[in-house]
């Protein structure tokens, strides 16, 4: 009961973020120069033509007649039409969400596993030279832009070493893509023992994750060491040693998994921070996922792609953090009655 | 267990625990030389650097590093360290344009929330909140797509995104002060509010606010850069790092290297060093804050 009491709690608080965040799209998408209209009718077009486009689309209406109109459009999962490719944005977004969510796994997948064994080193070993490694890779990391990362990968291990594949989509050339099943090229391949293109769609992924992974990688190792410092000063852990227990089970039973919870709690930032980055890494991997969708919309001066990813970026940005919220509180009672 | 030596009794006492601060963290004072360095760089380009940033040479098109040309040159043939040097003109002025307007926005704001607390509060939060529920990248694409790309609207894109972060700062750190007792005697003595809140309680509220904008100046180096790499930031010709760094990648297949490394580069070590003077800042400023990191 006290954990309904908590996630409807948590669900009042998001339905006003919520509220505003379609209020700014809203701003972004019909308020700010560069009349939709106008985009829509090109630039030879009539004056009168003009004013046609306008009423068709709803423009000479009072704002908050629009703002309706938006909203009752958008519930119904309408994003309006892209200008360059002539499809409504949401089929086109959803026939490349699963590129973007397969990038953004798998470089979860590589934050969490480098991450976290790097954060907990970096801790049991404070001030040696483990921890100083640690701290210099995560303060050049975090300085790294991502973009350049990538194209350092490239150089390195596609240009000189040639033991990458061009950074050309999500399949090797000749390559068929497994039958879909999650649209995710990897799990599918997997489920249906299509080996090569397992391996194909691994390859392919490998540089990309590995970028984005990386750039991430930092935050998630400097939050698992300082709670894991933290809690290693705990008299709890201080009982433990005092008990005699052996130094394995003291760090790795006892302390790791308290400083896991907390860790939980970053994931929505850091899930925050891939979907920013998919916007420029799919772009230098010509990766086919959203954020190349609306970058590349972008260049026929089609702005409906990339003011809906931007909504569709917060809304699932609002949604995981929900989520994270209501695992937290699921492993930690105390947060519950707070 | 010896008795101080007269030389050190004389200096004064502040300057001398300035300097050992600064001798506890040399890289964070190598930081700040490389970013004055930087600066100096940008301001006197015209002398520093070799070549016109912009003058083509046909003859020279796509040459290797070397001594004549430090950084190489690009397909145009124009000499790739001036025009590094050069855009750290438009990098730095921007971020720093970027940070400057979101901390006063952010600063005003939120000292004058904080200590109006109530429903004023209420609302300027969950305004905040509707703002921060976008990644911070992501918003300013939105934002520089709505209002076209030029160098006012990247600054501007990036200022709001950055305005939230230091209005919930200066708002909490008010909730705290107002409640002081010098803000007690401040109120007491008949001071009207704006000056109890501008005079009397902000400056108190400075110090994480400028460790707060110190490692934001980073993160605006690298939000305009990667707008720009994907062509919503500033536009070519103009040298700017993002910008010379997707013109170098177009190159990366054909095996000419240096023209995609040494923007990146340029922007690695700037960041790095705004990150590390962020860092030894905080350590000076707010010794709470140590070892937390």
């Amino acid at each position: 009961m006290a954990f309904l009491n908590y996630i409807l709690r948590r669900l009042a608080f998001v339905l006003p973020t919520l509220f505003g965040v379609s209020l700014i799209c809203f701003v972004l998408t019909y308020m700010l120069p560069g009349n939709p209209a106008l985009v829509k009718a090109g630039p030879f077009a009539t004056s009168e033509y003009l004013q046609e486009m306008e009423k068709q689309m709803g423009l000479d209406r009072p704002v908050h007649e629009q703002y309706f109109r938006y909203m009752s459009g958008l519930l119904r999962g309408d994003l309006g039409e892209s200008a360059s490719t002539g499809r409504p944005v949401t089929q086109d977004f959803l026939q490349r969400l699963p590129a973007t969510l397969e990038l953004t796994f798998a470089s979860l997948l590589i934050a969490v596993i480098i991450g976290i064994p790097l954060g907990v080193l970096s801790a049991v070993h404070r001030d040696t030279i483990i921890d100083h490694v640690g701290r210099v890779v995560g303060i050049t990391g975090v300085a790294m832009p991502s973009f350049w990362t990538g194209l350092l990968a490239i150089y390195v291990f596609f240009f000189l070493l040639d033991v990458a594949p061009a950074p050309l989509g999500r399949l090797g050339s000749g390559i068929a893509p497994p039958e879909t099943i999650t649209g995710l090229y990897v799990i599918d391949s997997l489920l249906t023992g299509n080996w090569q293109a397992l391996r194909s769609s691994l390859y392919q992924l490998m540089l990309p994750a590995a970028t984005l992974g990386f750039s991430v990688m930092a935050p998630v190792a400097r939050m698992v060491r300082s709670t894991m410092l933290e809690i290693l000063e705990s008299d709890y852990i201080k009982a433990a040693w005092a008990a005699g227990l052996p130094r394995r089970t003291v760090i790795y039973g006892d302390a790791l998994r308290n400083a896991l919870i907390p860790v939980v709690t970053i994931l929505g930032i850091v899930f925050g921070f891939l979907m920013a980055g998919n916007a420029v890494i799919e772009s230098v991997f010509a990766w086919p996922g959203i954020g190349n969708y609306a970058v590349t919309a972008l260049m026929t001066k089609d702005s409906g792609p990339i003011q809906s990813f931007v909504l569709f970026v917060a809304v699932m940005y609002v949604v995981v953090n929900l989520l994270v919220d209501i695992v937290y509180g699921l492993v930690d009672p105390r947060i519950r009655l707070r | 267990m010896t008795i101080a030596a007269p030389a050190t009794q004389t200096k004064p006492a502040g300057r001398s625990l300035v300097w050992r601060r600064i001798r506890r963290n040399p890289l964070s004072f190598g930081a700040l030389c490389v970013i004055v360095l930087i600066i100096l760089a940008a301001i006197f380009a015209p002398i520093v650097a070799p070549y016109d940033p912009d003058m083509p040479d046909a003859m020279a098109a796509f040459e290797s590093v070397s001594w004549k040309h430090p950084m190489g040159t690009d397909m145009y043939g124009r000499d790739q360290l001036s025009r590094i040097i050069f855009a750290a003109r438009v990098d730095l002025s921007v971020a720093f344009a970027a940070t400057a307007l979101a901390v006063a926005i952010g600063a005003i704001f939120g000292a004058m929330v904080g200590y109006a607390g109530g429903w004023i509060d209420n609302v300027a939060m969950r305004l905040v909140d509707a703002v921060m529920a976008f990644p911070a990248f992501v918003l300013a694409m939105g934002i520089t797509a709505a209002l076209g790309n030029s160098t006012t609207n990247v600054a501007l894109a990036i200022s709001i995104t950055q305005v939230p972060a230091y209005l919930r700062l200066i708002r909490g750190e008010m909730l705290r002060v107002r409640e002081m007792e010098y803000a007690d005697a401040a109120r007491t003595v008949g001071n009207p509010p704006w000056r109890i809140v501008f005079i009397h309680l902000l400056p108190n509220c400075l110090p994480p606010l400028i460790v707060q904008a110190t490692l934001a100046m980073g993160f605006a180096l690298l939000t305009m850069a990667a707008l720009s790499f994907i062509g919503l930031g500033i536009k070519p010709p103009q040298a700017e790092w993002g910008v010379m760094t997707a013109e170098g990648a177009a190159q990366i297949v054909t095996g000419e290297w240096w023209l995609f490394l040494f923007p990146g580069l340029a922007i690695m070590i700037t960041v790095l060093a705004f990150n590390l003077v962020g860092d030894g800042l905080r350590d000076f400023l707010d010794p709470r804050m140590r070892g937390i990191r």
